[in-house]
Parts: structure tokens; sequence; C-alpha cells
């Protein structure tokens, strides 16, 4: 009788080694957990933290804000780069030759991904909290947990899309900065823009961040009573995650670019 | 039961035809050697024998299995190192070793890997800290880390200085007296003559020589070479045998009968009053064979 490992145990064991390989890389850490924080203490020295007549502080805007900008560097940035990456040194051509099944080397990867996630996202909110007043309404809590549950499933599957279409581990990382960036200042991650183009806005209703943005802030929000989940969104962002695992199950790639060796075989 | 058995194996890329009707049959606990040069179809071929690759056509059979149906159960018994060092440059080599071994059903311990490839030193050196060949040292455990029935060494010591590819061939000599099988790639002769019970010569997609080291030497080797330099004053023309090549002054014959051959020429000389300096007669060396066979080529 052959002793298998068990599926739960082999991705529990993923995770931890894949946590463990986050924490050993500074620059992944630092721009997932640091950076965020970093703009928030910027926005809040910039703006003040005087709430509006009726309305909310800037940092009870910024903080879920910056927290799902966090669980997005999480996942869909961190997860393309590094597979990417992984892929180029040919660990992912290794893990192909061992018995462990694919799934489970990639579901380790976005389990791990999801945890660094949430603790992104407690640290975010924890830091909000305790310095600049942020109040977190437990009754909007579940709804929170929920956006974000559907935002990191979605943004992992895009992430392994960008990981499966980038060339290689060198293009990934402009890949996630050139649309990242770029989307979080037309989803009103960093400031609402007032009035904007309908152009713009248009772009950002488009893209999945703002919609996860608003599911994750709304039910955060103490002034907004009443609150029901956004399900038009929350359904809307679970779309582009089906279509992001599709299409990236037909383009992954396990294998870097030919070696030297199998050139010369393929085209002597 | 053979380990391996390949039938008509084919594997086409657009027009090119990398591996082109290969036939194999390695025995359970024998070292077998592709020996080819570089693009001759080794690769190809041995990444479809573990499963990386459909081929094109043929049949493969691995332990009773096919490597491209079999998943997991076929993985679990096979060990691969493969030709870059592939690994978490963050990890240690023991935490890479417990990776590894933890998706496997047989996994051999850590330690016990680490001694048999010389790194104990290192066990808790991160990766990136490794030299080169210690690093290649960590792919040979990682090998063997799932303890299995047959291992797949793609090149195992390209690039290593002299010393580093002795300690690699002592290490797949130990593997290889515990009754694995292994499949080795290489381009260097003298790895494939030292290492391998049996060698398949490779070249354009084609096994074109195979046989136990002896057997090939012997093969188109029942003529003898005998090598001398033409002495001051004579023309080729006055010797009383047929060279087969004279570059600069260096005469070379290959011949049936050596001991006839060279009465003739001894006697010759000693009637000139010549000297046949740097006289020699030896066998063409596997290395010979295997330029004769392959074209030369080696690029």
């Amino acid at each position: 009788m052959i002793d298998r490992p068990g599926s739960f145990s082999l991705i529990w064991q993923q995770i931890r080694y894949q946590n463990k390989l986050f924490w050993r890389t500074p620059i992944a850490a630092f721009f997932t957990l640091v950076f965020p924080l970093m703009i928030l203490v910027l926005f809040t020295a910039i703006f003040g933290n005087e709430a509006e007549p009726g309305g909310i502080t800037p940092a009870q805007f910024f903080a879920p804000n910056l927290a799902v900008f966090s669980a997005v560097s999480a996942t869909y940035t961190n997860l393309a780069i590094g597979t990417a990456i992984s892929r180029d040194n040919g660990i992912l051509k290794r893990v192909r030759g061992t018995p462990l099944p694919p799934w489970i080397y990639l579901a380790g990867r976005i389990g791990s991904a999801t945890y660094i996630a949430a603790v992104s996202v407690v640290v975010m909110m924890a830091v909000g909290a305790l310095a600049y007043g942020v109040e977190i309404p437990w009754g909007g809590f579940p709804a929170a947990v929920l956006a974000f549950v559907v935002g990191v499933a979605c943004f992992s599957a895009l992430g392994m899309l960008v990981a499966a279409l980038a060339p290689n581990g060198d293009s990934a990382p402009a890949i996630t900065n050139a649309t990242l960036l770029p989307l979080a200042f037309v989803s009103d991650i960093f400031f609402r823009v007032e009035n904007p183009p309908r152009w713009l806005e248009l772009i950002g209703d488009i893209f999945p961040l703002k919609h996860f943005a608003i599911a994750f802030r709304d039910p955060l929000n103490p002034v907004l009573e009443g609150f029901q989940v956004h399900w038009g969104r929350l359904g809307y962002m679970a779309l582009w995650g089906v279509a992001a695992v599709v299409l990236a199950t037909r383009f992954f790639r396990w294998e870097p670019r030919a070696s030297k060796e199998e050139r010369a075989e393929r085209q002597k | 039961m053979p380990a391996i058995t390949v039938r008509g194996l084919v594997k086409t890329y657009g027009d090119t035809r990398a591996v082109d009707g290969i036939d194999l049959d390695v025995e359970s606990g024998q070292v077998f050697a592709l020996l080819g040069p570089n693009g001759a179809g080794k690769t190809t071929t041995v990444e479809i024998l573990e499963g990386h690759r459909q081929p094109t056509a043929g049949e493969v059979s691995v332990m009773g299995m096919n490597p491209q149906a079999e998943g997991a159960r076929y993985r679990e018994r096979i060990g691969i190192v493969l030709q870059e060092t592939a690994v978490e440059r963050e990890l240690t080599v023991t935490e890479t070793l417990d990776f590894y071994g933890g998706v496997y059903p047989h996994r051999r311990p850590s330690g016990e890997l680490i001694d048999l490839v010389g790194l104990k030193d290192k066990a808790n050196a991160r990766i990136k800290s490794l030299s080169g060949g210690q690093q290649r040292r960590l792919e040979l455990a990682l090998g063997l880390v799932g303890d299995p029935d047959l291992l797949f060494l793609d090149e195992p010591t390209t690039g290593f200085d002299p010393s580093a590819r002795r300690q690699a061939w002592s290490i797949v000599e130990n593997l290889a007296s515990l009754g694995k099988t292994i499949l080795l790639t290489t381009h260097y002769m003298d790895e494939a003559q030292f290492l391998a019970d049996e060698i398949a010569i490779i070249a354009q997609g084609e096994i074109v020589a195979q046989g136990t080291p002896r057997q090939l030497v012997n093969r188109s080797a029942a003529r003898a070479r005998i090598r001398f330099t033409l002495p001051e004053g004579v023309v080729v023309g006055e010797l009383p045998v047929t060279p087969s090549n004279v570059y600069d002054r260096m005469v070379e014959m290959e011949v049936e009968a050596p001991t006839s051959s060279l009465h003739q020429l001894t006697s010759w000389a000693m009637e000139r009053s010549v000297e046949l300096d740097q006289l020699s007669v030896d066998r063409p060396s596997l290395e010979d064979v295997y330029l004769e066979l392959t074209g030369g080529r080696d690029d």
C-alpha cells in the first residue's frame, strides 16, 4: 500500500512554502504591505483628516481603498510576477516532473497570495483605526469579507492570466504596473475625481478594481445606513474572474522558453 | 522487465524532424547513455520519456507505463535532474529537499541526500549562496528525493570543471551501484565511456550505433592505425605501404593486419637507414568512432 500525501496536506504544505518565500522576498513584502501604508500616511498628511459635514473623514475613505489596493498587489501583481519568474527559472517545469498535481501547486500559490492579501487588509484597517480613527461598523463586516473573497479570487485569476501571457519574468512587472496604477487612478482608489469626463468614468466601470473598492468600502462606511450587499458589482467581478480563469487555462505554460539545446533540435 | 522500451519514436517541430524513428531498450539497473552532438535529438527524446512532451508518432513504455498518460503514478517513480538547476534561491538546501520530498510517497530523508552529494556544510545555507557546482549537486539530490527507480540525467556535467566532473561521476557511480536505472544524455564521450553500461550514439534524430563502450570501439575498429613522421628526404611514393592520410609530415595508415604492415615498414626503414620518428600503433578510440558516426559535428 503506497502512502500518498493527501490533497489537503499538499495544499497546506504549498501555502506554507509560498508564504516562506514571500517573507524572504523583501521587495514584494515592501510593495504589498508597507507601500500602501505609506500612501495612507502621506494622504492624510496632505489632505488632513477632517470629516466633511455629514460625510466621512478622508482616512475613512482611503483606508478601505488602500486595503483593496494592497489585496490586489498581493494577488494580481505578486502572482503574475512570481509565477512568471518561477517559470523562467525552470521551477514550474520541475514541479511538472514531480507527482505533485499541477492544480495543487497553483492552488498553493493562490492560497498564499490570499493569506498575504488578508494580512495586508487587516494591517491597513488596524492602522487606520488606531492612528486615524477609522470606524469599522461591525454590521457591514460580513459584506466586506464577502467583497474581499470575491475580489481576491477575481484578481488572483487575473494575476495568473498575466503570468500566462507574459513572455518572461522581466515583462510581468511592466504589465502589472502599467495596468494596475492607471486603473487605480480611474477607479477612485487614491482620490475621488469630482465630475470626471464620461470616458474616464466608463474605463473605471469596465474594469473590476472600482467595483472591488466600492463593494469593500461601502459596507464599512458608517454614514451609509441600511446598507445592502453590492450583488451586481460582486457578480461583475466574478464574471471577470471566470473569463480570466478560462483564458489563463488556455494559455498557461509550464516551461521557460526553449533552451539552447531545444532550439538546436527544433531547427537543425 | 525492461525499464524503457521505445519503438519508432518520431517528434517533429514544423518541418524539422527532431527525433526521426528511434528504437531503444534499456534494461533495469542499467546506466544507459544517449550520446550525441548538440541538436541531435537527445533532449527531445528524454523529455518525451519524462512525459513533458507528446511524441508525434511511435510507442513509448517506461516501467510498463505510458509517460504521457499516467501522471502522478508515473512521476512518483522517476527522478529528473534538469540541465539547469531550477530551485527557489531564497530557500536553504534542507528546506528545498524537504519541500520536494514532501510530494512523494516514498521520500529519502534530506540529511541522507545531503551526505550523498557532499553538501553537509551547506545544509542550512540559502541556495543563492552556493557555487555553481554545489547547485548542480543539489540538483542531483533533487533527482533522488523521491527514491526513484529510474533517474534521468540530462547533460549532468555540462559546464563543470574537471574536478567537479569527477565528483559528479562518482556520485552517479554510487547511484548505479544502488541498482537504479539511469538514462544519461551527454555530448562528452569520456563521460559516456566512464559511466555507461550501454551507449546509443544519436545524430540528426537517429540512432547511428549502439552497444557497450567496448562493442562500439570494436565495431569500426577491426582496423588498427599506424602513425609515424615521414623521414627527411623521403617522399610518400617511396614508402613500401600506401598511407590513408598524410598531414604535414605525419603519415597515418589504417590496416587490417598491423603485424605484417609494420614488418614491411620497419624492414624498409632499416634498409634505407632512416628513422621513423613518433612511430605508434593504436586502435581507434570511442572518440574516433563517435566523430566518424556523427560526421564530427559538435557545435
